[in-house]
């Protein structure tokens, strides 16, 4: 689904941030990505979202080589994979559902066609009786179920989490943590970016990807 | 994803979810790139004056095109034949010769002979009222009227009056209507220079607007592209926008100026007997725009409307491309 093989990223003139990375992440699994602040986890994430293009090194997602990727080939990869930003981005003008309901809508699809499908991931996520709020009026922990929601609504084949349980509670990190194991087994790869031990303790069989010092560790 | 999953982990049911359909209907879906901002209103004002004034532009050069195509007309479809008072001759007998000879000649329709007293209420203009011109050999006039088919032979006449009646010379009134002709097309080609211009200076507030909307949207644009939106998409979503903004401007700038020349019709109605009212008139025709320049109007607002959110488009491609 996804390979790294000797990627690697510098910012301008700047020192290397991630140096040689070689993993890949296959179908249907789950692995944590930690590592200090600053390793370069956000980085790594970016680009595996196509967002930054690597210094050096070759990056394949579903089969493609990212080197050769058009926009339009990267627009139709990006569909295939869902997203929960560490800082949510939310669109601010827009309401809970709209937001939730995004990766649909850039699809083309009727607003009707998928309002069941929003309102039942509202539910689930606890948002339901919030989904005309605007994000504006949204605890933390709210705007975190939202963006979740949103990365899960067009069912994406591979889910990228940065620091999603880092603004809700306890009881809540479980939860979602569940929801992210379920669709796991439901054949959904995850990787979830994460400072939280205790998150991680929970699922001890999923794969650590550790980020030291520019480079990539491996604990399958 | 499989909806069982997630079923299981929140313990809903699809009947929960069937009750939300049915449940309030979410409002309408927003445009992705929000349009209340202090750019879009000035942006809104700027099409709406600019949209005002080309449509003053448009409009004027209609009126000045009619009113000179009248005038045209008018003065095309008459000649004047001047019969000069000269020593050893009978003006009376050469003016009769000259209305003769003009009204025999194929294409006049009419021949009207001024009378010795209208001739020199002609010159009252130029040398004042009561004055007594009877000692003066005041020439005098005749009009020819042509007939519409312009089937006149001008240059025959001319030579059948200088053969016939050597005092008469014929003024075919081909130095007015160029006159005319020059002015007329003067006026309409500033008018459309002025047009052209206010459509620029649009052209340039719409890309400057829609630039600004990219910059200031940045984070949108990144949100939406990382959801899946295609470049084409976010386009189609910022020319939404501007096309809404662009109506909104030319329903004030054109409902403006479509007001303006029905309130200048109905002023230049109610003056039409006055003597200001006939100058008008006679400069500008009826100051009627009409049917055709209404639409004009509503082609020209449409067109601006349209070009804005066509613009807005293209500017956002090409910045989307550059950015990436």
């Amino acid at each position: 689904m996804l390979s790294f093989e000797d990627v690697s990223l510098r910012y301008g003139m700047g020192p290397e941030t991630l140096c040689d990375l070689n993993f890949s992440i296959e179908p249907d699994s789950f692995q944590f990505l930690t590592g200090p602040s600053g390793a370069g986890k956000t980085s790594l994430l970016k680009l595996i979202l196509l967002s930054l293009k690597p210094t050096r090194g070759r990056i394949s997602l579903f089969g493609e080589d990212s080197a050769t990727l058009g926009k339009s080939a990267i627009t139709q990869i990006r569909r295939r994979i869902g997203v929960v930003f560490q800082d949510f981005r939310l669109l601010d003008h827009l309401t809970l559902y709209e937001n939730v309901a995004l990766p649909l809508r850039v699809l083309g699809r009727d607003e009707a066609s998928y309002r069941a499908e929003v309102f039942e991931l509202l539910r689930w996520v606890g948002l339901f009786d919030r989904k005309f709020s605007l994000p504006s009026v949204l605890s933390g922990g709210e705007k975190q179920r939202a963006a979740i929601a949103r990365a899960l609504i067009a069912r994406p084949e591979l889910l990228i989490a940065d620091e999603p349980t880092g603004n809700v509670d306890p009881t809540l990190a479980r939860r979602l943590l569940r929801l992210f194991v379920e669709l796991h087994k439901s054949g959904t790869a995850v990787v979830i970016a994460t400072h939280d031990l205790t998150l991680m303790e929970q699922y001890d069989s999923a794969r650590r990807l550790v980020l030291a010092d520019g480079r990539l560790h491996v604990f399958e | 994803m499989t909806q069982s999953p997630l079923r299981k982990t929140f313990g809903s049911t699809v009947s929960a979810a069937r009750e939300a359909e049915d449940e309030n209907a979410p409002p309408r879906e927003q445009p992705l790139a929000p349009t209340d901002s202090v750019a879009g209103r000035s942006l809104v004002i700027v099409i709406a004056i600019m949209t005002f004034l080309a449509a003053l532009a448009a409009g004027a050069a209609l009126l000045v095109a009619d009113a000179s195509a009248d005038w045209r007309g008018d003065v095309a479809r008459e000649a004047s034949v001047q019969v000069r008072s000269m020593p050893g001759r009978d003006l009376e007998a050469d003016v009769a010769e000259a209305a003769r000879i003009a009204k025999a000649a194929p294409g006049v329709r009419d021949v009207r002979v001024y009378t010795k007293a209208e001739s020199e209420a002609l010159l009252a203009p130029w040398l004042g009222d009561g004055l007594d011109l009877s000692e003066l050999p005041t020439p005098r006039m005749i009009v020819v009227m042509l007939s519409a088919d312009k089937s006149a032979n001008l240059a025959k006449l001319k030579q059948d009056l200088a053969a016939g009646a050597p005092a008469a010379a014929l003024d075919d009134h081909r130095l007015w209507l160029d006159r005319l002709s020059a002015m007329a097309n003067t006026v309409v080609a500033v008018a459309a220079l002025i047009f052209a211009l206010m459509v620029a200076v649009m052209a340039v507030a719409v890309a400057s607007a829609t630039r600004a909307a990219v910059a200031t949207n940045r984070e949108i644009v990144e949100v939406l592209h990382l959801v899946g939106a295609s470049d084409d998409f976010i386009a189609r979503e910022f020319e939404r926008r501007f096309l809404a903004l662009g109506f909104r401007g030319v329903l004030i700038g054109g409902g403006a100026a479509a007001a303006f020349f029905a309130l200048a019709e109905f002023f230049a109605r109610s003056f039409t007997a006055t003597p200001g009212g006939e100058q008008i008139e006679a400069m500008f025709g009826s100051v009627s725009l009409g049917p055709r320049g209404f639409a004009v109007i509503l082609i020209l607002c449409a067109a601006v409307a349209l070009l804005t959110g066509r613009m807005s488009r293209m500017i956002v491609l090409n910045r989307l491309r550059e950015l990436s």
